[in-house]
């Protein structure tokens, strides 16, 4: 499925990482995929968090390295 | 008791019993129906104006209002500092006995020293609240974690409800003119706790 957005949040840490992908949703349609990428160990479980709570669907949480990498469907 | 056939509705049971266990069921029905659609909602009390204290609500209300919250900070006392165009906001080292004092660069080994100042030192010391200041302002800054200035300004963007207390303003000697204009309103404990009272989660800070 190819990303519509990706989202570099490499060196931020909470609540940036939430922030900006919140921001990033915004622009995309429902259905459109966002990725986002992130070295704060914390964003593992706050994103997977935040789209509970906001219904986005989170179809990916993957490690690569020190990066994290995260695809999102927008609800 | 039975209930008389002319005032039942389809599916309903006639027996007290069950009824009761129906009613049960339908009561839980509908309160989880009522939680899904309702929007949780964040109510702070912001009373502190040093830097270290600036971060809990800024960071609370800005991430509540990604989650889709109705989120909103009430400033009052010194919190008001956080409010003014000129944001001057310093970390005490007075009275912050638990304060960790760390290098932000330097060697890795360094870092991880916690140079355990004595607070009479670095309470009385002149220009120590500076020092603290910039320590502070770096060692975010590295860690990417945002400044102040930064947690504010999305706030504001991202519809956070920023209220501000009117006794303060008149307490202090402050003038409104000193304060962003993003300012939601002015309002007394009356109206905040009006307002406060439904709200999920409650915090003072």
């Amino acid at each position: 499925m190819e990303a519509k957005q990706t989202l570099d949040a490499r060196g931020l840490n909470c609540p940036l990482p939430i922030l900006r992908t919140k921001k990033s949703l915004i622009g995309l349609q429902s259905g459109e995929i966002l990725k986002v990428i992130s070295t704060d160990p914390g964003s593992l479980k706050d994103i997977s968090s935040f789209c509970s709570q906001t219904g986005n669907e989170l179809l990916s949480s993957q490690q690569q390295g020190k990066d994290y990498e995260f695809v999102i469907r927008k609800a | 008791m039975k209930i008389t056939e002319q005032n039942q509705a389809p599916g309903i049971p006639t027996d007290l019993a069950s009824l009761d266990a129906w009613l049960d069921k339908k009561l839980d029905e509908k309160l989880a129906q009522r939680k899904a659609a309702k929007t949780p909602s964040l109510a702070i009390i912001a009373t502190k104006g040093t830097m270290d204290m600036a971060y809990p609500p800024f960071i609370l209300a800005s991430t509540a209002a990604a989650l889709g919250w109705d989120s909103s900070v009430f400033f009052t006392f010194y919190g008001l500092e956080l409010l003014k165009k000129d944001l001057q906001i310093k970390v005490s080292p007075l009275g912050n006995p638990a304060m960790p004092m760390k290098m932000p660069f330097g060697p890795e080994w360094l870092q991880h020293i916690n140079m355990k100042i004595p607070n009479f030192v670095a309470g009385n010391m002149p220009g120590f609240e500076n020092f603290a200041t910039a320590m502070m302002e770096q060692t975010t800054k590295t860690k990417g974690v945002p400044s102040i200035l930064e947690l504010r300004d999305i706030c504001v963007e991202s519809g956070v409800k920023l209220v501000a207390c009117q006794m303060t303003v008149d307490l202090f000697n402050y003038r409104k003119e000193e304060f962003i204009p993003e300012i939601t309103e002015w309002i007394g404990a009356t109206t905040y706790l009006a307002s406060a009272k439904d709200a999920d989660i409650c915090l003072f800070i």
